[in-house]
This record gives structure tokens, C-alpha cells and sequence, in this order.
């Protein structure tokens, strides 16, 4: 075999691999899709299409009667209110622990990178004690006030801002603008990517929080989309398994963070591809 | 007056604001990070069953009593723990090179400059590291469903695929059938750890633990790809080239340029595997409530059962203290030996 038809092989089957792969991550979701709009038997008959050989909106009817509305709310509120906290506070925090000098800081940095380590499924349990002790269980600011920093997004935001020169501050501060001044109105601004970057991260971390919300409410009126469906499917797998609704329900929960993914993609998938740095 | 503050005023008004920015941060980690694992802490060591405050006057201290039950006691409460510890062994051995190994080949295979279509595979391959555990679990219980895509491709092939989520057959077990071996040698079967016998321990993963396997690796390697291209895109191209010159074929330099350039981000995609997979909760929930036959249970699932369950807060919390332990442990074993491999 010559040289070259060795390469076009190497090549066509390294595209034939990646296309494999591509069919294994996105079928599961075409196949979902398209179950969502078909009738129970139809799913069980056909699990391979996708094309429903009748379109229905059966599931998407039962899921208006089942809270649907209420929990889409709820994930709503929890998200943008996670989100809008955690830009607040960790930049705010991230800016002082990069540029500020003041006594403890090496203290609240340690303290912070210990808190990342600590697995978030064994907080389950004290996050619960610690809910009810405040009296606030069961509540909105029960689901959204352990969610509101993370420590991760302040360690992103104190690595960001180490990475910029300090040049354009230190202009704004010979001007006269105090610290908080100079934080809103120049520093902000600079450090647009790395919010955008905690925007996605904040606002998809919320949503898809299953088990946070799980342990911080009881009233199925505090649902949020993760846990009402969690529950709509939980409680139907002893009876008939109604395919069509759950993945109706599964589908249409994705489509709000997929729609942010989309819109911030190039914040998530820059890779440093080409870029030289550091 | 335009006199300028004096330099000490000035650093002390860098202190006060430093403080107040860092303060909501700090202060609501404080509050819902630091002070719950203290209480946990208490509760883990008391006889608390969830009515009232942990720390009214009726709760009382038991000492070690909750974590002798799970760890030294032959019981329930042991065999669970045993149980669960079994499974998630399991769990962590298939998920952690599986989804490495796919994450890495995926960003090495995307990483290409001249790849047609880059963009749309890293999408594909990404997409399912941004949808909830719940949606994710739906789907795989349709797919992997009796009369679901799984079975309907096996049975294409002429077989004939198993219920997957209610088979608790261990598939080591499955093996040693098939070479002949039905019945447990008395060693194994009559001697054992923390209330199993050795038998027990060696099943392997149920069939329905590999339906769940088998979606944590399909999620989790999109993510784990993401975290592997910037470092390769910051080898230096002149490095392969160079080998190339050398005469070096794609695998010497896989072996010998590559993966020694990314062994720190091999070692934090171990370490956050290791750490993630030891933590599997949601997907217990919501795919198979730790069954069949007590197969898919983990050390988290069970920890949420026992106090939010069945109102044992003392040994629920004992659970997670003994599940961050071993987390802890673990983390610590594989910094040793990647250490060691390349100090030889």
C-alpha cells in the first residue's frame, strides 16, 4: 500500500470512529425528542425511531396538568437568583483576594481551596441540619441561600483577575475613584469572560441541581424542575411506564440550559486553541 | 481640601474594603459549608432522630456507638454499608480509566488542526455534560428498557439482551459460571468483610450497575475532554515534530511525548474522577433506589436513606463521615502512586 492510500485509510477511519461516537452522544437525544410527541404503544413498539408514526402532544398536555409551570418558576427563580448571587459575591471576593492587601487574606484563600475539597455529597446530610437550625427549610431562601457562593466561582474570579495587569486600575485610582468605584466601573467590565464564564457555570449548576434541592424543601410546592420530574418518574416506575411524558419532561427541561449553552458556547469551549499565553 | 490622604489611611481603606468584598463570600461559606460539617459531626456521634434541634437537652451522645454499628458490629447496618462499599468499588474501578481513557482519545482526536467538522464533534461529544442527572437518568432508563434501543440493537445481533435494571447478577459471577464454577469454595463463602462473604464481594458489578456505569462514562467524558484540550493545545509543536524527525511512529509518540506533557492533567482528571465517582447519588435516586437486591446501593444513597429515611441521623451521618474518609484516602493513594511511577 502506498504512502498515500495509507493515509486516506488512517483518515477515513478516524472520521468513521469520531461520526460513531457522534451517533452514540446525540441519538439518545433525537430518539428522546422524538418519543416525547409519540403514543405509549408507539414508543414500546418502534424504541429505534425516532419518527413517531403518529405525532401527539399527549405528553406535553399531561405535563401542563402535572405542576409543570409551577416547577419551570421555580427552577427560574432558583437559577437567576444563584447566578446573579454568585457574579455579585465572587467576583467581589475573587477582586479582593487577588488585588487588596489586608490582614487575613492568606487565611480566607486557604479557607476557601479546603471548602472546594470537600465532596458535595457528603454535605447532604449538614446542609439539611443547618437549614432546619436556621428555620429556613422548607423555603425559597432555604433552596437558594446554600447555592448562592461557591467557592469555585471565587477561585475562578481571583485567577482571572491575577492574570490582568493591574495598569488600567492603578489609572483609575491616580483619577481619585475609591475602591468600590474602580470594582464597579472599570473592573467589571474587564473581567467580562470570566463572567460569562461563571454565568454559564452558576446558571447551568443551578438548574441541574438535583440533590441540593432534594434535602432543602418538602412541599411539593417548592418543586423545582429537577426534582418535580425526579419525583413524576420516581413514583411512576411501579406502575404502567409512560415513556412518552417522561422524556416529554426531560426533554423540555433541557431546552432552557441548552438554549444558555448555546448563546455562551464560546465562553465554555475556548480551549487555548492556537493562543499563546502565559 | 485637595490634600492627599496620608499612605497609612489609604492601606487601611484597602483592609476595610478588602474585608467587606470578601465578607458575603466567606461568610456564606461559613454558614453553609463549614458550620454543617460540624454538626454533622456532633450528630454523627449522637442518638438524634431528627425531631427537634440536634442540640436540644433530650439528645444525648453515644460515642463511637453509630460507627461501631456500621464498621465492627455484624448486623444490617454493617452488611449494608459492606454492601454499598462493594458496589461503588466497582463502580469507580470501570468508571474512572473508562471515562479517562474515552476523554483523552476523544480530545486528542478533536484536537487536530485539520479535523473537518471539529467543532460540531466537541458540541456532540459535550452535550450531555450540560444536561441534569434527571433528564439524563430518563433517557437511559428508555434506552437501557426492556423493550428499549439496547436490547433492540442485541437483538438484532441474534441475542437476547436482560432486563437490565431488575438483573442483580453480578457479571464476575456470570463469568464464573461459565467456567464452570456454580458454587462458592468454602474458603470464600464462609469468611468475608464487614458482614460479606468474600464470594459476595467478588460478583463484580449487577447487570444493572453496568446500565448505570455505562451512563456515567457517557456523560462525564465530554466534560473530561474539555479539561484535557488546552493542555494539549499547549504542547509545543516543535516537540512532535522533532519526533516525528526522529522517526518516531503515532504511538512512541503518544507514549513519549504526549502523555508525559500531560500527566498534570491526567492526574486532576484521575483525581476528580475518583473523587466524583465515589459520590454517585442522583442517578441511584432516580434509575434504581439501590436495587435490585441491594446491587446498585452506594455509601451516598444509603447515607440519605438511613437519615432522611428511616430517621437514623446518627448513623446516616456516620456514613458520609466514613464515605469522605475513604474519598480522602483515595485521593491520597493516587498521589502516592503517580508519584512514585515518576520518580523511577
Amino acid at each position: 500500500m502506498s504512502r498515500r492510500t495509507r493515509r486516506l485509510a488512517q483518515r477515513t477511519l478516524l472520521y468513521l470512529v469520531l461520526t460513531g461516537c457522534a451517533v452514540a452522544y446525540i441519538y439518545p437525544f433525537l430518539l428522546s425528542v422524538g418519543t416525547a410527541f409519540k403514543t405509549d404503544p408507539d414508543a414500546t413498539a418502534h424504541p429505534l425511531n425516532p419518527v413517531p408514526s403518529h405525532w401527539v402532544l399527549t405528553a406535553f398536555n399531561e405535563l401542563g396538568q402535572a405542576d409543570f409551570l409551577r416547577w419551570l418558576a421555580n427552577s427560574v427563580v432558583v437559577a437567576v437568583l444563584v447566578t446573579a448571587g454568585r457574579l455579585l459575591f465572587d467576583s467581589m471576593a475573587g477582586y479582593a483576594l487577588a488585588r487588596l492587601r489586608f490582614r487575613g487574606r492568606g487565611a480566607v484563600f486557604s479557607t476557601i481551596i479546603a471548602v472546594m475539597a470537600v465532596p458535595g455529597v457528603v454535605l447532604l446530610i449538614p446542609k439539611f441540619l443547618v437549614l432546619k437550625q436556621l428555620g429556613i427549610y422548607d423555603s425559597y431562601p432555604g433552596l437558594i441561600a446554600p447555592l448562592i457562593t461557591d467557592a469555585a466561582g471565587v477561585f475562578i474570579m481571583r485567577q482571572f483577575f491575577m492574570s490582568v495587569h493591574p495598569s488600567i486600575e492603578e489609572a483609575a485610582k491616580i483619577d481619585g475613584a475609591g475602591i468600590f468605584r474602580t470594582y464597579w466601573s472599570v473592573v467589571l467590565p474587564i473581567a467580562r469572560p470570566a463572567l460569562m464564564t461563571l454565568t454559564i457555570l452558576s446558571f447551568q449548576g443551578s438548574w441541574n441541581d438535583f440533590s441540593g434541592i432534594l434535602i432543602a424543601h418538602q412541599s411539593p410546592s417548592l418543586d423545582t424542575l429537577t426534582t418535580g420530574v425526579g419525583r413524576l418518574v420516581s413514583g411512576q416506575l411501579g406502575t404502567g411506564l409512560q415513556y412518552p411524558l417522561q422524556l416529554a419532561a426531560a426533554m423540555a427541561m433541557t431546552v432552557p440550559v441548552a438554549a444558555v449553552f448555546f448563546v455562551f458556547q464560546k465562553y465554555i469551549m475556548r480551549t487555548g486553541e492556537g493562543a499563546v499565553k502565559e | 481640601m485637595n490634600l492627599l490622604p496620608r499612605r497609612g489611611s489609604l492601606r487601611r481603606q484597602e483592609a476595610a474594603a478588602g474585608w467587606l468584598m470578601t465578607v458575603p463570600a466567606i461568610a456564606l461559606l461559613l454558614v453553609f459549608l463549614v458550620a454543617p460539617i460540624a454538626m454533622a459531626a456532633w450528630v454523627s456521634l449522637s442518638n438524634w432522630t431528627g425531631i427537634g434541634s440536634p442540640f436540644a437537652s433530650g439528645v444525648s451522645s453515644v460515642g463511637m456507638r453509630n460507627y461501631a454499628a456500621l464498621l465492627t458490629e455484624p448486623g444490617l447496618a454493617q452488611q449494608q454499608l459492606g454492601e454499598s462499599l462493594r458496589n461503588n468499588l466497582y463502580y469507580v474501578i470501570l468508571v474512572v480509566p473508562l471515562q479517562t481513557v474515552l476523554s483523552l482519545g476523544l480530545a486528542l482526536a478533536v484536537s487536530r488542526k485539520r479535523l473537518a467538522g471539529r467543532g460540531f464533534f466537541r458540541t456532540a461529544y459535550y452535550f450531555p455534560s450540560i444536561t441534569s442527572s434527571v433528564a439524563i437518568s430518563i433517557m437511559f432508563l428508555f434506552v437501557f428498557g426492556n423493550a428499549g434501543v439496547v436490547n433492540a440493537v442485541i437483538g438484532y445481533l441474534g441475542a437476547h439482551g436482560p432486563d437490565w435494571f431488575d438483573n442483580p447478577s453480578g457479571v464476575l459471577h456470570l463469568v464464573y459460571s461459565g467456567l464452570g464454577v456454580t458454587q462458592p469454595p468454602a474458603a470464600l463463602a464462609d469468611h468475608g468483610l464487614l458482614g460479606m462473604p468474600w464470594w459476595e464481594w467478588l460478583a463484580g458489578p449487577s447487570v444493572a450497575m453496568i446500565a448505570i456505569i455505562t451512563l456515567a462514562v457517557w456523560t462525564t467524558s465530554g466534560t473530561f475532554m474539555l479539561i484535557f484540550l488546552p493542555a494539549i493545545y499547549a504542547i509545543p509543536a516543535e516537540l512532535e515534530e522533532a519526533a516525528i524527525v526522529d522517526g518516531a511512529n503515532a504511538w512512541q509518540r503518544l507514549r513519549r511525548v504526549i502523555l508525559p506533557m500531560l500527566r498534570p492533567t491526567l492526574f486532576l482528571v484521575l483525581t476528580l474522577g475518583l473523587i466524583g465517582t465515589w459520590q454517585v447519588f442522583d442517578q441511584i435516586y432516580l434509575m434504581s433506589q439501590g436495587n435490585p437486591a441491594g446491587t446498585t446501593l452506594t455509601p451516598a444513597y444509603l447515607s440519605y436513606v438511613e437519615s432522611f429515611g428511616n430517621q437514623q441521623w446518627g448513623q446516616g451521618a456516620a456514613i458520609s463521615f466514613i464515605l469522605f474518609a475513604i474519598i480522602v484516602i483515595f485521593t491520597i493513594l493516587q498521589r502516592l502512586m503517580l508519584r512514585d511511577r515518576g520518580a523511577t
